[in-house]
């Protein structure tokens, strides 16, 4: 389609350079090009693997790339001006949902175990009370702390996992320590006991179990069903100047979201992303986590969940601002951001459900009529065991959190956000 | 060879790649450094940045642990450490806004064993101002509040004792000397007793 403002879409200007990590949840930037879905809706995508997320965030900032695979927390973090500045990020779609798990070391597992087997093998939230067990044992020994790995300061790894040890009263911040660790080195560090556990993204998981170098005891879609993972990151003065090239990107997008949803497709796809120049990992370990079939290891039953990792049903691609919300709950729980803003106001600039609904009116893609939802209740999913989130209540849902850094005034950010 | 004021700069390279690993060894030996420590790879990173405590990091900018270096500094200003990067193919802008967002430097395309030396204290130098405008800006910040607090107890005694602006704040500045405290923290007082008492 031409557009007055881009010019005709001649074959230069609909091309979009898009940074990815090696990841499964890649497979939507990695399958609207392998299957023409972005030619079918007029853009052209030129995909770059990335080796960090401070590269992708660096090299979309600089325009290297015009998008790209990012955490759900990035964008928010760039507006909030925390970790490195960088231009304002926004995200009209979601990539998807779930998709990550808590791995523990051989080692862990036994003592996880010891103290508490029915936990332990329970899995999910359950799994944190045997790990409580284990931190409090070996604080009584004297010994060592915890090492738990996560892959960025800003991501959902860092705030499930938080969640998770709080929840089962162990103190991220004190009693255990999280350490960053790069998806690829994360199975190398459980191996040489660099780490005792790590929450990554798949494959990574499953390589460790494929390995027999770790137990896999909890997945996200455990912790929170249906929960924020990556999101499509743009630059919000390329989206400003490129409004029609934005619409086509997510109409390819979504078209691949839906495609990858089938669960016929899912073999296929792990096929394609086994390729050297996605993400490299054998097709049978990938296909794991894709088709909703786990290796736990430890010699535990598979888990079957056919939404391990969510592409596109449940309005999986609608970026929720009250998912953006929830994750600036998380910063402010844990010291991230300190500084009172207002909270509201942020998360409509950054997720940009306008955008979305805009793009895929012309497919007939349901979207919901609000641009928020409460997580947990009735009905609703699973919320961290039996939890809540209110959108319309965030800050009293913070306060309501036992443990959490005590450095930040929450009556100075519910002063600007009554 | 010229005595150098930086030769006890203690230098952490990290860089995966042998060619480039020589090309900074040698220039950094030539250029007088005495205390550098060269990492192929960045399994146990963080043990060595505590152990070593650089004053300067190198690192490749296709290396992984680009993250693992962020969280460090995130979670702790006291071993933040200025950082260069290598790449091998970069142009201007990517550069240029690479340092603004903190980076202290790039090393691009063509790395010759001269040129370390240059890099390097530019990446000090860069570093030393970033930090500089950083502590500037928090100081900013917290000036800022403060004016805020004592307009608001400006304020207050204004309209409880019927002052003008003048006497308001000569009320405040004279507790502050009898008291021996700063305005800022008396005006602070009187604004929190003042929201205690509903006022």
């Amino acid at each position: 389609m031409a557009d007055a403002a881009n010019g005709p879409l001649g074959a230069k200007s609909s091309e979009v350079h898009v940074g990815f990590m090696p990841l499964t949840d890649c497979a939507p930037l990695v399958v609207a090009s392998e299957m023409g879905f972005d030619r079918r809706h007029g853009v052209k995508l030129v995909l770059h693997r990335e080796v960090s997320w401070a590269n992708i965030r660096d090299k979309l900032g600089v325009g290297n790339f015009d998008c790209a695979h990012m955490l759900a927390p990035m964008p928010i973090a760039a507006a909030l001006g925390l970790g490195r500045a960088s231009d304002l990020i926004v995200a009209p779609m979601a990539l998807s949902l779930n998709g990550n798990a808590i791995t523990v070391s051989n080692r862990l597992y036994a003592e996880m175990r010891d103290a508490d087997e029915a936990a332990t093998q329970a899995g999910g939230m359950s799994a944190a009370r045997a790990l409580a067990a284990v931190v409090r044992t070996r604080q009584q020994q004297g010994r060592e702390p915890l090492a738990l790995g996560m892959v960025y300061p800003f991501s959902c790894h860092n705030y499930d996992l938080r969640y998770w040890l709080a929840a089962a009263g162990i103190d991220p911040d004190n009693d255990v320590n999280l350490i960053v660790v790069p998806p690829p080195l994360s199975v190398e560090a459980l191996k040489t006991g660099r780490v005792d556990g790590f929450c990554v993204g798949q494959p990574w998981n499953s390589v460790a179990v494929a390995e027999d170098e770790g137990v896999i005891v909890a997945t996200k879609s455990e912790l929170w069903a249906m929960s924020p993972e990556k999101v499509l990151g743009v630059r919000e003065d390329w989206a400003a100047k490129n409004p029609a090239l934005v619409s086509d990107l997510v109409r390819a997008l979504v078209t691949a979201c839906q495609w990858l949803d089938e669960p016929e497709n899912r073999e296929q796809a792990a096929r394609i992303l086994a390729r050297p120049e996605y993400v490299g990992i054998s097709e049978e370990i990938l296909a794991g986590p894709l088709t909703g079939a786990l290796r736990r290891g430890g010699g535990l039953a598979d888990i079957v969940d056919p939404d391990l990792v969510v592409f596109h049903r449940g309005h999986a691609n609608f970026p929720w601002r009250s998912h953006a919300l929830w994750i600036l709950t998380q910063m402010i729980r844990w010291g991230q951001v300190r500084e009172p803003f207002d909270l509201k106001a942020l998360t409509e600039r950054v997720f940009r459900t306008d955008l979305y609904r805009e793009a895929v009116a012309a497919l007939g893609v349901p979207v919901p009529l609000s641009d928020d939802k409460q997580e947990g209740g009735d009905g609703v999913g699973v919320f961290f065991g039996s939890g809540r989130f209110d959108p319309n209540a965030a800050l009293s849902y913070l306060r309501d959190l036992e443990i959490r850094n005590s450095g930040t005034d929450l009556a100075a950010f519910a002063a600007l956000n009554s | 060879m010229s005595a150098n004021p930086d030769s006890a700069l203690k230098i952490l390279v990290i860089d995966e790649n042998p060619i480039r690993r020589a090309i900074i060894e040698s220039g950094l030996a030539e250029a007088g450094f005495t205390s550098v420590t060269v990492l192929a790879n960045t399994t146990r990173l963080i043990d060595h940045i505590y152990t070593l405590d650089p004053d300067v990091v190198l690192i490749d900018l296709e290396n992984p642990s680009r993250d693992v270096l962020e969280q460090m500094f995130q979670v702790s200003r006291v071993v933040r450490r200025p950082i260069a990067m290598f790449v091998d193919k970069s142009d201007k802008t990517e550069i240029e806004a690479a340092i603004d967002a903190g980076v202290s430097a790039y090393i691009v395309d063509g790395l010759r064993k001269e040129r370390v030396k240059p890099i390097l204290e530019t990446t000090m130098t860069r570093f030393r101002a970033f930090t500089r405008l950083q502590a500037e800006l928090e100081e900013v910040k917290g000036a800022l509040k403060e004016r805020k607090i004592i307009e608001k107890a400006k304020g207050i005694l204004m309209k409880r004792r019927g002052l003008d602006e003048e006497k308001a704040y000569e009320l405040l500045r004279k507790t502050a000397m009898s008291q021996g405290r700063r305005i800022a923290d008396v005006a602070q007082a009187l604004v929190s007793s003042a929201d205690l008492l509903g006022d």
